[in-house]
């Protein structure tokens, strides 16, 4: 059956809370504020625990130690002009931030992009999404107490990935690269070389990553049937990216949307089964190996040409009165704009559509039931970035 | 994939007396939305959600946009009666002369939600809703229990906008903090001129200084604010 079809035979209202927990008669209820200095929170976010002994029995997230609101920032400057503050909201994927919103000045204008920028588009959106998951997977192992060895073993790859970030944008973490109808600057053919280099060296990295990893039993046992997500409510809460499809939903936007070239790749999207932590490890580390493939493809086939469309107009940008919601599969999911112009320099509305903050939204219902140090592990999964968050 | 205007007839197929209004999008991405009455808003919205053609299961962004009062200047056609002495007679004339009238719009709050079909993979369908007005009238019913995607980006919009979504289960402040007074994303918004600045201030933010110590030492001379 489908999941929409499954929510319509499930009636009863409230399907869709953090289900009530039974307590034990006896002992009494301990609430503690996790964070917001924790090692485990990866920033600056705040847990409001209620726990029976060790258990779980709530549990209320705590947002906007970060927030600068970058939406009202952004509506007070001109389009692009908000291109290097889009690199600040999830600072590991800055390239990924920089498409969305391209895309969805875009879809604003009606641009079309040059050839050869959707190919260094893809390029860096793959390279992106690989160094995230490795990213993501050390720091879940970190978690789990495997203190610093498997975390710095991902980030020596991932270090390989920032460099080529550098000699192409300038910069490591804030790229700042794309613009509305292209990329800023072209790759050299010694750029393409070193990034071909660098996707050669990564299958066999995988490989050893995934066999040191994945089969080793105390891993197992500890990530296997921990914080569940059931696949209604997955969809039902917004939650997006390999979180969802390791609950087994096969939504992949970049399927889905057809948006840039990803048509002309053959990949496939990595399933999960039980829509617990193992699974969304596993998809990760699966999505990496599919990312690869269209990397190695796309930097075969790119074609030569311009980067930047020849009509698109970036400073003084002006975009006739009306509005544009555009979204793309970024690595932790659903990135999306939405733009209304007024037919001023800068936009009129102006909003983030963060996959952090709304896969955050059923943490509760995760972590219900299990114990304090599963909650670590179970929001680690999750992959978030509070510099989306919060915004 | 249905148009805007199927899905409209399919809405008010199944409810009634809904007052769906279809909203033209006149840039290039083409996303025309449906503008909901918040009386039958929940309803629809769970229409949308459970009808098998439709299938809109997954709500993938909420926000809140702001429309301040706006001032409508527009020529008018009046006639008048007015007495004119033709020939030394008096005699009533209707003149017809062009006036241009001001008139003030008034503004209201406004969120819009983005759906898509994981079931039938298409989207987005973009609804909207209004409040009466911007300061005292903001309720409009939560589409939380709808759609769980709802919660977190509801209590944003609560806390940026001020829009009081009823029937929301958790309705709090979420990004600025518990007894913050203002919402911060509202045109409007005058920031609170209650920090210190710092040492070297210099262009606005030296007159916005030399503003705060005035004020600071009017305060202090009058013994109030203490």
């Amino acid at each position: 059956m489908t999941v929409s079809g499954a929510i319509r035979k499930m009636k009863p209202e409230g399907w869709n809370r953090p289900p009530l927990v039974k307590l034990d008669s006896e002992g009494e209820l301990l609430e503690i504020a996790m964070g917001p200095h924790h090692p485990s929170t990866h920033g600056v976010f705040r847990m409001n625990l209620t726990l029976d002994g060790e258990r779980v029995v709530g549990l209320k997230p705590e947002f906007g130690y970060l927030h600068r609101n970058h939406e009202k920032i952004a509506e007070s400057i001109s389009y692009l002009a908000c291109m290097p503050y889009t690199d600040r909201l999830d600072y590991i994927c800055s390239l990924t931030n920089n498409w969305a919103y391209a895309l969805a000045v875009e879809k604003l204008v009606g641009l079309e992009v040059p050839e050869r920028a959707e190919y260094l588009r893809v390029i860096l959106g793959e390279l992106t999404r690989v160094q995230n998951h490795l990213g993501a997977t050390g720091f879940l192992i970190q978690d789990m107490g495997a203190s610093g060895t498997p975390l710095m073993y991902a980030f020596k790859e991932r270090e390989k990935i920032l460099d080529l970030f550098e000699s192409l944008t300038g910069s490591r973490m804030m790229c700042n690269y794309m613009r509305f109808g292209g990329c800023r600057v072209d790759a050299s053919s010694a750029w393409l070389d070193a990034a071909r280099k660098v996707v050669a060296g990564l299958p066999s990295f995988v490989g050893e990553f995934e066999s040191l990893l994945c089969t080793n039993e105390i891993l197992m046992a500890r990530t296997q049937e921990m914080g569940i997500l059931r696949r209604e409510l997955a969809v039902n809460a917004g939650v997006t990216g390999p979180l969802l499809r390791a609950s087994g939903i096969n939504y992949d936007l970049r399927k889905v949307d057809h948006y840039g070239i990803y048509d002309r790749f053959d990949f496939r999207v990595p399933l999960g089964e039980h829509g617990d932590v193992y699974d969304r490890m596993m998809v990760r580390l699966l999505e990496v190996r599919e990312s690869i493939k269209i990397l190695e493809a796309a930097l075969k086939d790119i074609p030569g040409g311009p980067v930047m469309d020849s009509k698109a107009k970036n400073r003084g940008l002006r975009p006739k009165p009306g509005e544009a919601y555009g979204r793309i599969e970024a690595p932790k999911g659903e990135l999306g704009f939405y733009l209304i112009s007024d037919g001023g320099p800068n936009p009129y509305r102006y909003r983030v559509r963060p996959p952090s903050l709304i896969n955050l939204t059923i943490l509760e219902d995760m972590c219900l039931g299990h114990s304090v140090a599963d909650v670590v592990l179970i929001f680690g999964s999750v992959d978030i970035v509070l510099g989306e968050v919060d915004r | 994939m249905k148009t805007i205007e199927e899905i409209k007839a399919a809405i008010e197929a199944a409810v009634p007396g809904a007052g769906v209004e279809v909203v033209p999008n006149p840039s290039p991405s083409a996303q025309h939305s449906l503008r909901l009455e918040p009386e039958r808003a929940v309803e629809v919205a769970r229409f949308l959600r459970d009808d098998a053609e439709l299938a809109l299961d997954f709500l993938s962004n909420v926000t809140g946009v702001d429309w301040p009062d706006r001032e409508v200047a527009e020529k008018v056609k009046v006639t008048r009666t007015v007495t004119k002495i033709v020939e030394g007679v008096e005699q009533a004339a209707e003149e017809t002369a062009e006036e241009t009238q001001k008139r003030v719009e008034p503004g209201y709050l406004e969120v819009v939600y983005h759906l898509f079909s994981v079931e039938k993979k298409y989207g987005p369908v973009v609804l909207r809703m209004r409040t009466v007005n911007r300061t005292d009238k903001v309720e409009l019913p939560s589409l939380t229990p709808v759609w769980r995607s709802a919660e977190f980006q509801e209590r944003e919009i609560y806390d940026l906008f001020g829009v009081f979504f009823t029937g929301h289960p958790d309705l709090r402040r979420i990004l600025m903090w518990e007894g913050f007074q203002d919402h911060p994303m509202l045109r409007d918004y005058v920031e609170p001129d209650d920090f210190e600045y710092e040492p070297t201030a210099h262009d606005e933010v030296l007159a916005r200084a030399q503003a705060h110590e005035a004020a600071v030492a009017g305060r202090e001379g009058t013994g109030v604010g203490q």
